[in-house]
């Protein structure tokens, strides 16, 4: 049988190594899996590499990760939101490597990983500071940027409904980078606010195909 | 000059421009005040890039649903026909050039249509780029909503734009407090100016060449006045929440 619950948030973030690269779900705190990553922050890893839209706000999931020290690399595309003093704080004093994606490029670099696309071309960023170091070529008289694909060693992700097959349902805008992010690793670990019975989720609603998910845990709402 | 037209003004005119049937994406901050103008005989969707097709307006406060918010992470409601989806496929939208307009505020604009509106040589702030990029490549037509002058009275409209860029030749318009000025292929055009403003008036305010279209109008608003600002920061808000 297959069962892709984990009993608990330990259990789910259980063998995340220092040095990952982690791709996290969210848009600021709308769809944040704060619960996957208040439990990462009790293992305390060391250099991580995390690829998300956004820098954490307030104590909480990305930001309390972040003041622990245990992000050497933020991998974004709007670090800077109101509240997010933590990033700020170690940015400014030289302590977190930031690469800035545009938002639709980080969509689509971790969409192709999941997608077995190693690499395609976007005009997103032609003429810009964030084209430099990119191969630049031609299709049809317009000139394009090639980005290359965001692979994650693991995905954290937070959903409304999610079965033992690891299929998933969203609320609303929460689903936003969520199901991408789900894509793009070899691990990707859900939270979600109720776990239901095989069969349960409407096949025709189903946002998330278990195919790309290792491990459930229910959080509550 | 007493009459310069206000943002609330701005957005109102910037919405007559908005045809029937558009599906528009509104940049953060100014530009989300034009969908509070528009016409009442016109259906415009809104797109919001975090995943929504067909967003209303902000809801009562009894009726904050925080799983439902918009690009500035502030609660907002479905109209009926609307839906979700995902971020690659919002932004697939966006980049696929499904997008008919979208509205953002500005730094500089070249005459070229290039757009600076990411970044100012602040080094020790970090830099922040959202969906800027994508929207500037991707939407078929990028009004701006702007002052015509910096804050200190500087040309935000120029030869060339001297901050990084957001995109190449990417603008289409500019709407601003005293004027409404396209961007051609033979530079930038005044379709419209305030009563009280001549052609003399904004060249002297402007770095590039103006040159005044032959059925230029007077720029024409209703009087709006600016809403009392009480919103939390939408960073606060999150915080708490979390």
């Amino acid at each position: 049988m297959i069962n892709k619950i984990a009993p608990t948030l330990a259990d789910a973030v259980a063998g995340i190594p220092d040095g990952a690269t982690i791709l996290v779900g969210g848009f600021g705190a709308s769809g944040s899996p704060h619960d996957l990553l208040d439990a990462l922050a009790e293992r305390n890893p060391k250099d991580l590499v995390i690829v998300t839209n956004n820098a954490g706000v307030g104590e909480r999931g990305l930001a309390r990760l972040m003041k622990l020290g245990c992000v050497r690399k933020l991998m974004c595309s709007f670090p800077r939101v109101a509240g997010s003093t933590v990033f700020e704080e170690l940015y400014e004093a030289g302590k977190l490597e930031l690469e800035l994606i545009p938002q639709g490029t980080i969509a689509e670099r971790v969409r192709a990983a999941g997608a077995g696309i190693p690499a395609f071309y976007t005009r997103t960023a032609v003429g810009t500071p964030l084209a430099e170091k990119r191969e630049h070529r031609e299709f049809n008289g317009k000139t394009y940027i090639m980005e290359e694909a965001i692979h994650g060693d693991f995905a954290l992700v937070r959903a409304k409904y999610g079965d033992r097959w690891g299929n998933l349902t969203y609320s609303k805008s929460t689903r936003n980078f969520n199901p991408v992010m789900a894509m793009g690793a070899k691990c990707t670990i859900a939270q979600v606010a109720k776990v239901v019975d095989l069969g349960a989720l409407d096949p025709e609603a189903v946002v998330t195909p278990g195919i790309y998910v290792d491990r459930v845990v229910q959080v509550g709402v | 000059m007493k009459n310069r037209l206000n943002r609330c003004e701005i957005a109102w005119r910037v919405a007559r421009d908005i045809p029937n049937g558009s599906y528009v994406n509104l940049g953060v901050g100014m530009p989300l005040a034009v969908a509070d103008y528009v016409p009442e005989d016109r259906e415009v969707i809104f797109h919001s890039e975090n995943g929504v097709l067909g967003m209303g307006p902000k809801p009562p406060d009894d009726q904050i649903d925080w799983d439902l918010t918009n690009a500035g992470k502030m609660p907002v409601t479905l109209l009926p026909g609307g839906c979700f989806f995902h971020h690659a496929d919002s932004f697939s939208m966006i980049r696929g050039g499904h997008i008919d307009i979208c509205v953002l505020g500005a730094y500089e604009v070249g005459e070229n249509g290039d757009l600076a509106n990411w970044i100012l040589p602040d080094k020790k702030q970090a830099p922040a780029v959202g969906g800027a990029m994508d929207l500037a490549a991707g939407a078929k037509k990028v009004f701006l909503m702007m002052d015509f002058c910096s804050k200190d009275g500087e040309p935000k409209l120029l030869p060339r734009c001297k901050l990084p860029l957001t995109g190449v030749g990417c603008v289409t318009s500019v709407y601003t407090d005293v004027a409404i000025v396209d961007v051609t292929s033979g530079g930038f055009v005044v379709r419209e100016m305030i009563e009280g403003v001549d052609l003399d008036y904004l060249q002297a305010r402007c770095g590039a060449k103006l040159r005044l279209a032959d059925n230029w109008q007077v720029l024409k608003t209703p009087k709006i006045d600016l809403p009392e600002v009480k919103q939390v920061p939408p960073g606060v808000a999150a915080a708490k929440r979390a």
